[in-house]
C-alpha cells in the first residue's frame, strides 16, 4: 500500500512535467527549418511541387501550428501516439520495434557499469593510496575522458577488423536463422562491444563514487564496532561497509537512466544497433515529429518509472526512509 | 574468371536447356563456366529511405534495394544502351506522339499473377505521372497507355516525346508495380509499398527497419537459370567507419554510391582484397555546385559570379580534398555523358588576378580592411565535402576580399532556406545528373518552377532563350539536333553563369574481389544483380 501511494504521488505529480517537455519539443520543433517533406526529397534526390503539396496534406502539415499542436494532443489522450512520417506505421509500433535492443543494451551496460564500479571502487578504498587504488583510478579517468565513438570505433578496429574475434556491428547475425540458446549467444557476441564502450564511462563515475562512499564509510562508529565485535574484515566490509555506501550509488543510477538513453544514440549509430536513440536521431534529421515526442513520451516514461524503481530501492536499503515523503 | 553479362547471358540461355544445368540450377554448387551458385550477398547502405518502391520514389536508395525486386520495361546494358527488360522491342510514330511497346510473354509476379500490360498502363497513368518525383514532369504530356492486347502498351503522349530521352528516363523512371496489388487502393499507405512485390530476380522476404532488408532467389525467375546467388540482404549502417570495418570483416561485401568516407574509400583502394572504382556507377555523374541568389544586387552582376569562379582554384580542392576524384565541371552536362556532353574546357579557371580585375571592373572596391561586400553561403549536406568546399570557398573568396559568413544548417533547413524562403546568397550542394539533360538538369535553369520546389532554378535569374531552348530540346525529335541544341544551351549558360558547376565527379562502389560480374553496367548498384556471384573466399 505504501509502494502504490507513492507511485501513484510520482506518477501524478509526472504528468504536468511530460506535457510542458511534450509541448515545448513541438514548438521547439517548429523553429527548426524545413519539414518532414523537406527532408524528405533531400533524401530521394529531388521532387517536384505537386509531389510535395500531396506529400504535405497525406502528413497533416498543411494545416496551422496550434491546429497540429491540438491535434496532437487530443489523439495523446486517447493514448494514440500518432503515424510516423518515416516509417509509415503507427509511433507506438515503430517504438515498440526499437525499444528490445534499447533495454537491452542498456540494462546490460547499466549492469556491467554499475557491479564493476562497485567491485573496483571497494578494491580502490580498501587499499587506498597503494597501487591497486592508482591504478583502477587512473584507469577509470582514461575512460571518463575518452569519447565513446572513439572507444567503440577502436573496439571494432582491433576486436573485429584485426583480431576477428567479435562481429563489427549489427543485432545478430542476419539471415542465419538461429534460434534459442544459440541465437542468445550470437546476440550476446554482438553486444559484447557495444555494451562494453558504453558502460566503460560510466563505470568511471561507479567507481569513484563507490571509492569516495567507501571511504567515508568505514571511518564511523559502527564501523569500529563491528570490528571491535571481532568480525572478519570481509563481514566488515560487506555486511556493514557496503549496504551503507550503496544509497548513494543508487542515486546515480536512477539519474544515468536517462542519461543512457541519450548516450546510445553515439554507440547504437556505430555498432549499427536499431535502438532509440538512433530513432530519436533519425526523426530530428527526418523532422518527424510523431516519432521524436513518441520516444520523448516513453523515455520519459521509463526515467520515471526507473527513478521510482529508485525510490523503492532506497526504503529497501535503508529503513530509515519512509515511504511517505 | 569474370563473365561479361552478355557472355553470361548467352553462356546461360544456350546451355539452360540441358538437365544439369538445371540440377544445378535447383541445387546450388557449380554451374556453367566456373560460376559458383548459391551463398549471400551483402550489401551496404548509410541510408535507410522510407519506402521500398520505385514507382513511386525514385532516388538510388531505393533502386539499390528494390531493383533486385522490381524491374522496368527497359535498363542500360553495358555501353549505356537501353535494352529489352519486361519489354522486348518498342516502335515510336514519327511525329513522336506514340511509343509501342511489346512486352514479354510469361513473366510472373512473384505472388503467381501474370504479368500484362495492364501493369504497364496502371504504373504510368497512376504511378509515374501521378507520384514518382522526376516522373511527373516527364510524363506530363502523357495522355493514356492503350493496351489493344495484354503484351502491348501504346503510350500516347499529346506533345512529342524524343524516343532516347523516354528510354533512358525509363531506366529509372520506368520501373512497373503491379496493378492487381495497387488497384482501387490508397496508393501511398498500400502496404506493398514496403513489401514490395516485383517480376525481379529476387523475391522480398522481410525488412527490418533500422536493420535490414532479405530477398531470396526466385526459382521462377523469366531469365531461366538466374539469378546465382540465392540471398541478397542489404544492411543499414549509418556510421561510414563502422561501414568499413563491417566490409573488411566481410560482413558486408559490396556498397555504392560512395557509402564509405572518401578517406576510407582512398584507404580500401590499395588493398588488395577490395575493388574501389566509380566502374558502374558511370550513368549516376554529379557536381559539387555554387548557387547565386540574384536577388543581391552583387551577384546579380556576371562579372561577380564570373570573378567567384575564378577565385577558386578547383584542381587545387580536387586534388587535396577529393582525394583526386573528380574534375573541373566544363557546363552544366557533364562529360560522363557521352551523348550530350559537348565537350569544351572549364571556362573559368583558376586566376585570382583576373576574379580581383573583375571584381574592380563591376565597381566594387574593397572597403575597410580588405572587404569588398559579405556574402552568406549555405551548405546543403549531401556528402562530407559539401562542408569542405564551403570552408574551401570561404577562404578563397577571403583572398580577392569577398568576405563569406558560413550559415550552419541540417539537410531539410537548408534546402527549405535556399528554396523555399530564398533566404541565401550562395549554397552549394549537389548536383545528380541522370542521363538526360531533360530528367534532372534543365530544371536547374528553366524559369518558371514554383517556389519551393527543391533543385529547380530559385536563383532569381531568368533567360528567355535559355527557357525557348530547354523547351525546344525537350521535344526535338531527331537525337543529332537535340545534340546540338544542348550544347547551344551548355555555351549561354556557361556565358551567364546563373550557377556555377564547380566539379564532376563520380560515385565510387568499394566491394570485395569475391563479387564477380559486378559493377558491369553503367548503373550497376541501381540494376538486377541477376548475374552477380561470389567466388568462393
Amino acid at each position: 500500500m505504501r509502494v502504490l501511494t507513492l507511485a501513484g504521488r510520482r506518477l501524478l505529480a509526472s504528468l504536468p512535467t511530460l506535457l510542458i517537455i511534450l509541448a515545448g519539443l513541438f514548438l521547439l520543433l517548429q523553429l527548426a527549418p524545413g519539414d518532414t517533406v523537406d527532408a524528405l526529397m533531400a533524401q530521394m534526390g529531388g521532387g517536384d511541387p505537386a509531389m510535395m503539396a500531396q506529400l504535405r496534406s497525406f502528413y497533416g502539415l498543411d494545416a496551422t501550428v496550434p491546429v497540429q499542436l491540438g491535434r496532437y494532443l487530443l489523439r495523446l489522450l486517447s493514448f494514440n501516439l500518432g503515424y510516423s512520417a518515416i516509417y509509415g506505421k503507427p509511433v507506438a509500433t515503430v517504438i515498440a520495434e526499437r525499444l528490445p535492443a534499447t533495454l537491452l543494451l542498456m540494462v546490460s551496460s547499466l549492469g556491467f557499469a554499475f557491479a564493476g564500479g562497485v567491485a573496483l571502487g571497494v578494491v580502490a578504498a580498501r587499499r587506498i593510496n597503494r597501487w591497486p587504488d592508482t591504478l583502477i583510478s587512473t584507469v577509470g579517468l582514461i575512460f571518463y575522458a575518452t569519447p565513446s565513438f572513439w572507444l567503440g570505433l577502436m573496439g571494432i578496429v582491433v576486436f573485429a577488423v584485426r583480431l576477428g574475434w567479435l562481429p563489427p556491428g549489427g543485432l545478430e547475425e542476419v539471415g542465419a536463422g538461429h534460434a534459442g540458446a544459440r541465437r542468445a549467444l550470437d546476440m550476446a557476441l554482438h553486444l559484447l562491444l557495444p555494451t562494453a564502450t558504453l558502460s566503460l564511462i560510466f563505470l568511471a563515475t561507479y567507481l569513484r563514487i563507490m571509492r569516495a562512499a567507501m571511504l567515508e564509510v568505514m571511518g564511523q562508529d559502527f564501523i569500529r564496532t563491528a570490528r571491535a565485535k571481532g568480525l572478519s574484515e570481509t563481514a566488515v566490509v560487506v555486511r556493514h561497509a557496503l549496504r551503507n555506501a550503496m544509497l548513494p550509488m543508487v542515486t546515480l543510477l536512477g539519474l544515468q537512466v536517462g542519461n543512457l538513453l541519450g548516450g546510445s544514440v553515439v554507440v547504437e549509430s556505430v555498432f549499427a544497433l536499431p535502438g532509440l536513440g538512433r530513432l530519436a536521431y533519425e526523426a530530428v534529421v527526418q523532422r518527424d515529429l510523431n516519432t521524436l515526442l513518441g520516444i520523448v513520451f516513453v523515455s520519459a516514461l521509463l526515467v520515471i518509472a526507473a527513478n521510482f524503481a529508485v525510490d523503492v530501492l532506497y526504503a529497501r536499503l535503508d529503513p530509515r526512509i519512509p515511504g511517505e515523503r | 574468371m569474370t563473365l561479361t553479362r552478355r557472355g553470361a547471358m548467352r553462356l546461360a540461355s544456350g546451355v539452360a536447356g540441358l538437365p544439369f544445368v538445371r540440377r544445378a540450377a535447383a541445387q546450388g554448387g557449380a554451374g556453367p563456366a566456373g560460376i559458383k551458385r548459391g551463398g549471400v550477398l551483402t550489401s551496404h547502405l548509410s541510408g535507410e529511405q522510407r519506402i521500398l518502391n520505385p514507382a513511386l520514389r525514385a532516388s538510388t536508395g531505393v533502386y539499390i534495394i528494390t531493383s533486385k525486386i522490381m524491374e522496368g520495361l527497359v535498363d542500360l546494358d553495358a555501353s549505356g544502351k537501353p535494352v529489352p527488360v519486361l519489354a522486348t522491342g518498342w516502335d515510336a510514330a514519327p511525329d513522336g506522339k506514340t511509343v509501342t511497346f511489346r512486352l514479354r510473354d510469361g513473366v510472373q509476379w512473384h505472388d503467381g499473377k501474370p504479368f500484362t500490360a495492364a501493369d504497364v498502363q496502371y504504373s504510368a497513368m497512376e504511378l509515374w505521372k501521378k507520384y514518382l518525383n522526376y516522373g511527373t514532369q516527364l510524363q506530363q504530356y502523357l495522355q493514356a497507355v492503350d493496351t489493344p492486347d495484354p503484351h502491348t502498351a501504346v503510350f500516347r503522349y499529346s506533345r512529342p516525346m524524343p524516343e532516347d530521352l523516354l528510354l533512358r528516363a525509363l531506366c529509372d523512371l520506368g520501373y512497373i508495380a503491379p496493378h492487381h496489388v495497387f488497384a482501387g487502393t490508397d496508393v501511398l499507405e498500400n502496404p506493398a509499398n514496403t513489401a514490395p512485390i516485383g517480376t525481379g530476380p529476387f523475391k522480398f522476404v522481410q525488412y527490418e527497419r533500422g536493420q535490414y532488408v532479405i530477398a531470396d532467389r526466385n526459382p521462377a525467375y523469366w531469365r531461366e537459370g538466374f539469378p546465382f546467388v540465392d540471398r541478397i540482404v542489404w544492411r543499414f549502417i549509418t556510421d561510414r567507419a563502422a561501414a568499413a570495418a563491417a566490409l573488411e570483416t566481410g560482413q558486408v561485401q559490396v556498397t555504392c554510391y560512395n557509402g564509405l568516407s572518401l578517406a576510407d574509400l582512398d584507404r580500401l583502394k590499395s588493398d588488395l582484397n577490395y575493388v574501389v572504382t566509380t566502374r558502374g556507377s558511370e550513368a549516376n555523374a554529379f557536381n559539387n555546385t555554387l548557387e547565386f541568389n540574384h536577388r543581391r544586387k552583387e551577384l546579380a552582376d556576371v562579372r561577380v559570379r564570373r570573378a567567384i569562379a575564378h577565385a577558386i582554384d578547383v584542381p587545387f580542392f580536387i586534388e587535396n580534398f577529393l582525394y583526386g576524384q573528380g574534375k573541373p565541371a566544363t557546363g552544366p552536362i557533364p562529360s560522363a555523358s557521352t551523348t550530350f556532353f559537348p565537350g569544351s574546357a572549364p571556362p573559368y579557371p583558376f586566376d585570382r588576378k583576373r576574379a580581383i580585375a573583375l571584381l574592380d571592373e563591376a565597381g566594387f572596391k574593397p572597403g575597410a580592411g580588405g572587404t569588398r561586400f559579405t556574402l552568406r553561403l549555405v551548405p546543403i549536406n549531401n556528402g562530407e565535402d559539401v562542408p569542405l568546399l564551403a570552408t574551401f570557398i570561404q577562404q578563397s573568396l577571403q583572398a580577392v576580399g569577398i568576405k563569406v559568413e558560413i550559415v550552419n544548417l541540417d539537410t531539410a533547413g537548408a534546402l527549405s532556406a535556399v528554396y523555399r524562403d530564398w533566404n541565401f546568397d550562395l549554397a552549394t550542394g549537389w548536383h545528380q545528373y541522370r542521363g538526360d539533360p531533360a530528367v534532372s538538369t534543365s530544371v536547374w535553369y528553366r524559369s518558371g518552377s514554383p517556389k519551393g520546389a527543391p533543385w529547380t532554378n530559385q536563383w532569381g535569374w531568368q533567360s528567355e532563350a535559355v527557357d525557348a531552348l530547354t523547351d525546344q530540346a525537350a521535344a526535338e525529335l531527331d537525337p543529332a539536333k537535340r545534340r546540338k541544341l544542348y550544347a547551344e544551351w551548355t555555351k549561354l549558360i556557361n556565358e551567364e553563369l546563373p550557377i556555377w558547376m564547380v566539379t564532376e565527379r563520380e560515385f565510387q562502389t568499394a566491394a570485395t574481389k569475391r563479387l564477380q560480374n559486378g559493377l558491369n553496367t553503367p548503373r550497376w548498384g541501381s540494376s538486377d544483380w541477376h548475374d552477380a556471384w561470389l567466388a568462393p573466399a
